[in-house]
């Protein structure tokens, strides 16, 4: 019984293949589907279990990352995506996924209709693609993220990555327990001297306020097995499966009670 | 009246060249001449679309005039550089995994069973000479298409970049020109901008460093890709459709085929101010999706032919593409961006993310089903026939015929002289300033912190290397992942554990003997390749040159082609695609800026499974460094001698068929799991190579001098000589013995052992010649590059 995944692509959409392939690993049934067929109805996302906004350059990020994507979501395609959230299917957002799923205001508050936080460009005015290190918080209800090692390593490769919100925003995500990861040092310390973007508190990751929806920065899915990791050659004794996999593997189990 | 004609039938010699400089045709008089008695034969008069249709065509740019020309290289008639030495290489190894060999956009070779790898190198200086960001956006661009067109998906693009040394004091900055610093982030930014967009990882590269390149910067683009080998197709026929997919035409990039073909000056820098282009990358995106669903379709492969719009155009494009055929095309059916562009100006507009495709009646419908899914722009703009020749029509009027027999069997071919000077034998080097020192600390720092040395992780940070999870072996290796790499391993498909290896050689500061310069650049993008894994290996020939016509120019090119076909012959290595890019000179009005004789050599190799791939870093310590091959007296041209200003000196030579043997007692080596670390030794000899190691491993080594394989006897020229053929390896303890007999017959020597007390300590009989903190050694290496 393999859920179906649905891989939401639309132009400038770049990690649509290796997703699908992490989804297939998990265990899950994944279609790369064109936004435009969600937006003429061909394809309807209540036929799906699960949905992933893989990472990419969305519309050239043009006006901001994940904008015109996230508009598109929140004007074409807002009350699908509504009943899909509600209903609890799982919804993994990276990289320019998180940046659509904030900018439609899915992310933090799945039910307020209404942006509250942001991913802006880097401190550093440049991409970056590099391996971090990221202490989960385990208190967080997201239910992707169940029985995460307390610290994870992924790349990140965005020039628009740095979390910015307001300080209500932020006391909410706090006391609601929704920042998921945050960057750190290999041992979890978090500060800023592991911080690649200038993200306020470090967040990489968040969840909104049912834990079924994960925002995530850093690339799951360029991370599934040992020969991904990018000092894999100094290292006899690494475990095959990487540290990504496991949030798809969370993902599938989650969206088979729906299938 | 928009289109022009011009009674080139009655025109004087001086009318012509009169014409030439009007149009900027860029023409030659003998094919200005032979243009004209093509008219005469004719009895009619020219139009523009039809003298534009030959001056992009027979552009050097697009028609690579200079190698198929006729040389007299002193009693040698060459006839045609690439026939008789890069093609002919191919042509007699004759290997059955080399698929499509120069005939298509990319070369293509056997993947495995089902797949098949193409590889492309584009480069694009002079318009990155002009506008940094978008000649060297457009560059990645152009590469891309160039793999697409043979209907692969692009999954890997490397990039090799030559500028002035970044540090050039303001003083010494002509006052139009860039400083390299600014050229250098421009170039990066382009480079990341398209390839990070378009999602291919940026996996394999070289930045190097030379004040003769400030006028004239050199960008090369390539790109590696992945196709299905049953879904290759090129098989245009009468009546197909011809169709026009993706960006509009606008005026960017009109007759910058010309403008490539010619030296730099300030006034072609304004006159052609418009041929560079302006890039898209999310246009491209959709036009590789749309074209990979075409080509994957249920009924086989909609289209009957697709390939890239690049130099020259509609006009270069359309006439290549129906060489053997015809076709009628109408210019108003093209979507515009400039609504008042001139008929020749659609014609040749080089405006970027285009592809022409060719496709049966019957596909047509499911094809623009595709197009429209995917959000691209296409339009039927003709029709192929059998005619021979391409007739264009704009609004019904006549705009042009040209006859394509005449243009491509009836071309004036150029007859050129080459000075067959022999190049003398290179003075002993006055290195006295070196060997009257008590040790090399300094010389080893002030080596790591050059640029051409130092770092790179400040560009390659901004590249995306690992999309597409494919990129198994990274740039950056190491415990803290600042190490540089020799190639890079990609996976490309996710179901098997076959890997494709990319690795590159070349260094200008040879082309004081272009022969050996050919030669070590061969030898290096090959063991590159060998070091990580890699074997049946394919070369790239990328060559950027001076101004050809002066013929000891030419003669240089002579000797580094005849150096290609030793190199591939003896290496067993063919040539499956190749790039050609001359007239690389800034003239200020009274001085030619000529750049060096610039060759580089990508290598693309496989490995039959990536989870025996190797790195450069150092493993454990206790483990012993090995070196292998011989250390001969080679510092011509070396970086040891660049910065001390050292002239003279042997440049490195090849002897290819004991390197062939290192290489594959290494391959095999690395089958059996014997090699922990390995790297070749390039820039800086073993004394840097060492030091990287040291680096990627956060360790110290000791070694020792006196063992390694050489006639030598001065220590700074051990540590320091360029000789090809060279790895430094890590062994661990306990394997030394199987080892050595694994590579026996081979120079090989154990030299010394990984420490952990991060000290690099090279000894020569009691003195430590170099004796240096892992963090002084870091600090050196990790010298800002901007």
């Amino acid at each position: 019984m393999r859920p179906r995944c649905l891989i939401l692509r639309a132009e400038g959409t770049n990690c649509d293949l290796e997703t699908a392939e992490a989804v297939r690993i998990a265990g899950g049934d994944p279609s790369i589907i064109h936004i435009n067929l969600l937006i003429k109805g061909k394809v309807n996302l209540e036929d799906y279990q699960m949905l992933v906004l893989p990472g990419g350059f969305s519309y050239a990020d043009s006006i901001s990352a994940g904008k015109i994507l996230g508009n598109i979501i929140k004007t074409i395609l807002r009350p699908q995506f509504k009943k899909f959230i509600e209903e609890g299917k799982p919804v993994l957002g990276i990289c320019n996924g998180f940046q659509a799923l904030l900018k439609s205001g899915f992310l933090p508050f799945s039910n307020e209709n209404s942006q509250h936080a942001t991913l802006s460009i880097n401190e550093s005015g440049l991409f970056i693609d590099k391996w971090v290190y990221l202490k989960y918080n385990s208190n967080t209800k997201c239910l992707l993220t169940k029985n995460s090692q307390n610290v994870i390593y992924l790349p990140i490769n965005h020039g628009e990555g740095r979390f910015v919100c307001s300080n209500s925003c932020l006391d909410r995500l706090i006391s609601n327990n929704q920042i998921v990861y945050q960057y750190s040092s290999i041992d979890g310390i978090v500060s800023n001297e592991f911080n690649p973007n200038g993200s306020l508190m470090n967040i990489a990751a968040i969840t909104n306020e049912y834990g079924n929806v994960l925002g995530i920065m850093p690339h799951p899915e360029k991370y599934v097995n040992k020969y991904l990791h990018p000092a894999w050659t100094r290292f006899q004794n690494l475990k095959e499966e990487g540290d990504g996999l496991f949030i798809y593997l969370n993902a599938v189990k989650l969206a088979k009670k729906f299938f | 009246m928009r289109i022009k004609s011009y009674p080139i039938h009655k025109f004087t010699n001086k009318d012509l060249i009169k014409l030439n400089e009007e149009l900027s045709l860029a023409l030659s008089l003998e094919e200005l001449l032979a243009i004209r008695s093509y008219y005469q034969k004719e009895g009619r008069s020219a139009t523009d679309v039809e003298l534009y249709t030959f001056s992009q065509v027979w552009s050097e740019h697009c028609f690579h005039k200079t190698f198929k020309a006729k040389i007299k290289f002193g009693d040698e008639e060459i006839e045609g550089l690439f026939k008789t030495f890069i093609e002919r290489a191919t042509r007699e190894l004759n290997k059955d995994w080399c698929l499509r060999v120069f005939e298509d956009n990319a070369g293509i070779i056997e993947f495995d069973d089902e797949f098949a790898i193409a590889v492309k190198v584009e480069t694009h200086n002079h318009p990155t000479a002009l506008d940094p960001f978008s000649g060297a956006h457009t560059g990645v661009g152009g590469v891309y298409r160039d793999i697409i067109g043979v209907g692969a998906r692009p999954i890997a693009t490397m990039d090799y970049l030559f500028f002035a040394y970044p540090n050039l004091s303001y003083n010494d900055l002509p006052y139009d020109a860039y400083h390299p610093k600014v050229m250098l982030k421009k170039v990066v930014a382009g480079i990341a901008d398209y390839g990070n967009k378009v999602g291919v990882p940026t996996v394999n590269g070289c930045i190097q460093f030379n004040n003769a390149y400030l006028r004239n910067p050199l960008v090369f683009a390539g790109s590696v890709g992945l196709l299905p080998k049953k879904k290759y197709i090129r098989n245009p026929k009468p009546g197909h459709n011809i169709i026009l997919l993706g960006g509009k035409t606008g005026r960017d990039g009109i007759k910058g085929a010309s403008f490539a073909s010619l030296s730099l000056t300030k006034a072609a820098e304004s006159k052609f101010y418009a041929a560079v282009q302006i890039g898209n990358p999310i246009e491209e995106k959709k036009i590789i999706e749309a074209i990979i669903k075409a080509r994957d379709h249920e009924k086989g492969p909609l289209y009957s032919l697709v390939t890239d719009l690049g130099g020259g155009g509609l006009a270069v494009a359309v006439c290549e593409s129906f060489k053997d055929l015809g076709a009628d095309i109408f210019l108003e059916k093209i979507s515009l961006k400039h609504l008042d562009m001139d008929p020749w100006e659609i014609w040749i507009s080089e405006s970027q993310e285009r592809m022409l495709l060719c496709v049966p009646e019957e596909n047509l419908e499911e094809i623009f089903e595709i197009f429209e899914e995917e959000g691209c722009e296409a339009s039927i703009i003709g029709e192929v026939n059998s005619s021979k020749k391409v007739s264009i029509k704009y609004k019904g009027e006549y705009a042009g015929e040209i006859s394509l027999d005449f243009l491509f069997k009836e071309y004036p071919r150029l007859t050129l002289k080459a000075s067959s000077r022999i190049f003398k034998r290179p003075e002993p080097p006055n290195d006295s300033i070196i060997a009257n020192m008590n040790n090399y600390n300094d010389v080893l720092l002030n080596l790591l912190s050059d640029p051409n040395v130092s770092s790179k992780e400040w560009v390659i940070r901004q590249y995306d290397h690992e999309v597409g999870a494919r990129t198994i072996i990274k740039p950056l290796q190491g415990v803290n992942l600042d190490a540089p790499g020799d190639a890079a391993v990609i996976k490309p498909l996710y179901n098997s554990w076959k890997g494709i290896v990319i690795s590159n050689g070349g260094n200008p500061n040879y082309s004081i003997d272009p022969y050996r310069m050919a030669l070590s650049a061969i030898d290096e993008a090959i063991r590159n390749n060998v070091a990580c894994g890699g074997r049946r290996i394919a070369l790239l020939d990328n060559f950027c040159w001076g101004n050809p016509m002066i013929e000891e120019e030419l003669g240089k090119l002579v000797l580094a082609c005849k150096a290609c076909y030793e190199g591939a012959k003896s290496f067993d290595t063919p040539y499956i695609s190749g790039k050609d890019s001359l007239y690389n000179e800034f003239f200020d009005g009274k001085v030619r800026h000529e750049i060096p004789p610039t060759l580089m050599i990508t290598a693309v190799g496989v490995i039959p499974d990536v989870r025996k791939s190797v790195t450069m870093d150092f493993k454990r310590s206790g483990n012993y460094v090995y070196i292998i091959g011989f250390t001969s007296d080679e510092l011509g041209g070396s970086l040891l001698y660049k910065k001390y200003n050292i002239e003279g000196g042997e440049v490195p030579n090849v002897n290819p068929e004991r390197a062939k043997t290192i290489y594959e007692k290494i391959t095999r080596a690395i089958d059996r799991g014997l090699i922990r670390s390995c790297h070749d030794c390039s820039d800086g000899g073993l004394a840097v190579a060492i030091a990287e190691m040291c680096i990627g491993g956060n360790c110290g080594v000791e070694i020792n001098l006196d063992k390694v394989p050489t006639h030598l006897n001065k220590p700074y020229k051990i540590l320091f000589s360029e000789s090809n053929s060279r790895f430094i390896v890590e062994v661990a303890q306990g394997y030394e013995k199987e080892f050595e007999f694994s590579i026996r017959g081979i120079p090989f020597e154990k030299i010394g052992y990984v420490t952990s007390d991060k000290t690099l300590i090279f000894k020569s009989g009691n003195n430590e010649v170099i004796n240096l903190d892992l963090d002084e050694v870091i600090r050196a290496f990790k010298t800002s590059l901007i």
